[in-house]
């Protein structure tokens, strides 16, 4: 067995279209060494375009994909020292558990005894030790993504491509799963390229993540970076709960009607005009005047909507209509929020103050 | 109380009817098989007396036994040859883009569609300039042409039902293509082979109108030697080789069935 040492991705102009749709348009990114990297994006957005061509069963029109410094456009997928998880799992359901780990071992050549060993040990990882004997259809939907997991990884592939794995999952299990990945990522010594459609999912692992829309990347960022500044509109919208507003921009200043917004976030450059984005959380109920430093959203309630966890308070704006904030249940208790009809105080902080693009240019 | 009671009656109907149906169906089927185990000199139904002596005359009859092996020669290279190109065709199909399929599945199910005379008419026509004609490649051609698309629908099918992912996987796991195929996809759509190759074999065994025109001399098959008898001298012998030609069918039925039961793996 030799020393596995995660690998660099590369993707630079890569380039499909399927007729007159832009599957991929030009998309460049580069994935460090053993970096969780999540492509996010909603469903026809060209995130599994991307990952099939990374796999090879998509042959791009042009660009190109280097693994550390091979190139591999023409490379076919079995040659790419791939492990890769589906959505469906795409167990082989005539084989025994042990007997799918064991496939690629098998087809590696790899000696019936350490086939058993490593496909034991894979399992061991993934909690599912001494099941190797078991047939895929005695196993829960979680158990059969863990042998997918395992066989993906017991030939310690230097990169692992994950497409959706857990959306087949119910809710729980899929959170509990979501760690458990993040946990295992940081074990094995690959890179990890993940597509999903959920936002809190890729919040949640990734190291970094790719936004992508209509085969572009819009932004790759880090969870946090991404969430508190999006550089298009469309990447705000689709990352957590938001509600946006028409601004003016000009000379680097946005104004919201006629007040000039006051920010601590660079503007991103782009076309079709500029929104203000504000995230319901990030809102500060104030119960006297608005301090001279913050943005001043004050209203009057129009609704409140009790929400377990929190209160949703809908807000009612002088001029630009409907606002939403979310206040956490036990702060909302503290601070008494005033009742239907009645004004509230809305400060909204520069460094929370969201300014972005309608389209990225 | 009413209601239930008139819905049992519906149900005794509806199973009556069915029965009938089925019964229909396979009558002209079975009413052979007495008639071939009759005594008399002609085609009499129910018999007056049982005998083997048409079964003997079948057997013992140089002509009718070397008819019998191009028939079954015939059947055997056709389900030969059918079967994997048809798969193959059929696994090709599922991969392409749905507008290939499409258009694709409307040419390769003409044979179908098409009257059987009109290809006869045109295989023939074709054969002759080609010297195709009462050869043995010439007829197994022809069967195949017709057989094809059975084992390409039956495989199709059984691909639907299977989670193409699987072959994908495979491949990412370090399996070539053919490999993947080979290992992977076919033992899942085994069945679906196997039943096309039944209905291949069937086809070619069973098939008269290609056969009367392109077959002949010594390379004449059973079906077409069983028309001519019929025109010339009609004898139970027809039966007798009608009541062979249905065990070998059910027969070729059984061993599908038998084989497609074991390692099927039906999630």
């Amino acid at each position: 067995m030799f020393a596995n040492k995660s690998q660099t991705i590369d993707i630079s102009n890569l380039c499909k279209s399927y007729g007159s749709v832009n599957a991929l348009d030009d998309v460049s990114l580069n994935i460090s060494a053993g970096e969780f990297l999540t492509l996010l994006g909603p469903s026809g957005s060209g995130k599994t375009t991307l990952l099939m061509a990374l796999a090879g069963f998509v042959r791009p029109d042009g660009g190109s994909i280097r693994f550390g410094d091979r190139e591999m456009i023409t490379t076919p997928p079995h040659k790419r020292g791939l492990g890769m998880v589906f959505q469906s799992y795409a167990l082989f359901p005539f084989m025994t558990v042990a007997e799918n780990v064991a496939y690629p071992l098998k087809i590696r050549g790899v000696s019936k005894s350490d086939q058993k060993i490593r496909a034991e040990r894979a399992l061991e990882t993934v909690e599912l030790g001494g099941y190797g004997n078991r047939r895929i259809n005695q196993l829960s939907g979680g158990q059969k993504q863990r042998v997918a997991l395992a066989r993906a990884m017991v030939f310690e592939p230097q990169i692992i491509l994950m497409d959706e794995p857990l959306s087949a999952l119910d809710k729980k299990l899929r959170e509990h799963m979501q760690i458990e990945l993040k946990a295992l990522h940081q074990k094995l010594d690959a890179t990890i390229v993940y597509v999903t459609h959920d936002q809190r999912e890729a919040l949640t692992m990734s190291d970094r993540i790719a936004v992508v829309n209509h085969g572009r990347i819009e932004q790759v960022e880090t969870p946090e970076r991404l969430y508190r500044q999006p550089h298009s509109f469309f990447v705000a919208d689709f990352i957590g709960e938001s509600i946006s507003l028409p601004v003016t921009v000009a000379k680097g200043t946005a104004q919201l009607g006629e007040r000039v917004l006051k920010s601590d976030l660079p503007i991103a450059l782009g076309s079709g005009g500029h929104r203000l984005v504000v995230r319901p959380e990030l809102l500060e109920v104030t119960p006297g005047d608005v301090p001279e430093t913050a943005n001043d959203l004050s209203g009057y309630v129009h609704d409140i909507i009790y929400q377990g966890d929190s209160v949703l308070v809908i807000v009612q704006h002088d001029s630009v209509g409907q606002i939403n904030v979310r206040v956490p249940a036990n702060r909302a208790g503290q601070i008494g929020l005033p009742s239907k009809g009645e004004r509230i105080g809305l400060a909204l902080h520069p460094e929370d103050t969201i300014i972005v693009p309608e389209h990225i240019s | 109380m009413e209601q239930v009671g008139q819905r049992k009656i519906d149900g005794m109907w509806l199973t009556v009817v069915g029965f009938a149906v089925l019964f229909f169906l396979i009558l002209p089927t079975l009413i052979v098989i007495p008639i071939s185990f009759g005594g008399g000199d002609f085609l009499e139904f129910p018999p007056n007396s049982f005998s083997l002596r048409w079964y003997e005359s079948y057997f013992s009859s140089i002509e009718w036994m070397s008819a019998t092996k191009i028939s079954l020669i015939v059947a055997v290279m056709t389900t030969a040859i059918a079967t994997p190109l048809g798969a193959l065709c059929a696994y090709g199909l599922h991969c392409s883009t749905p507008r290939i399929r499409n258009t694709a599945q409307a040419f390769v199910i003409m044979p179908l569609v098409v009257p059987v005379i009109l290809t006869a008419v045109g295989v023939f026509s074709l054969y002759a300039k080609l010297g195709l004609n009462y050869t043995l490649t010439g007829i197994v051609i022809a069967h195949t042409a017709i057989a094809l698309p059975f084992v390409i629908v039956t495989v199709m099918s059984g691909l639907q039902n299977y989670d193409f992912d699987q072959e994908l996987a495979a491949r990412s796991l370090g399996a070539s293509r053919a490999f993947a195929l080979w290992t992977i996809t076919v033992p899942q759509v085994k069945f679906s082979i196997q039943t096309g190759a039944f209905l291949a074999f069937v086809t070619s065994l069973d098939e008269v109108v290609i056969s009367m025109l392109v077959s002949g001399g010594e390379n004449a098959t059973i079906t077409r030697r069983m028309f001519n008898s019929m025109r010339d001298h009609l004898d139970p012998t027809i039966a007798a080789i009608s009541t062979c030609l249905i065990a070998v069918s059910i027969g070729a039925l059984i061993c599908v069935r038998f084989l497609g039961s074991r390692g099927e793996v039906n999630e």
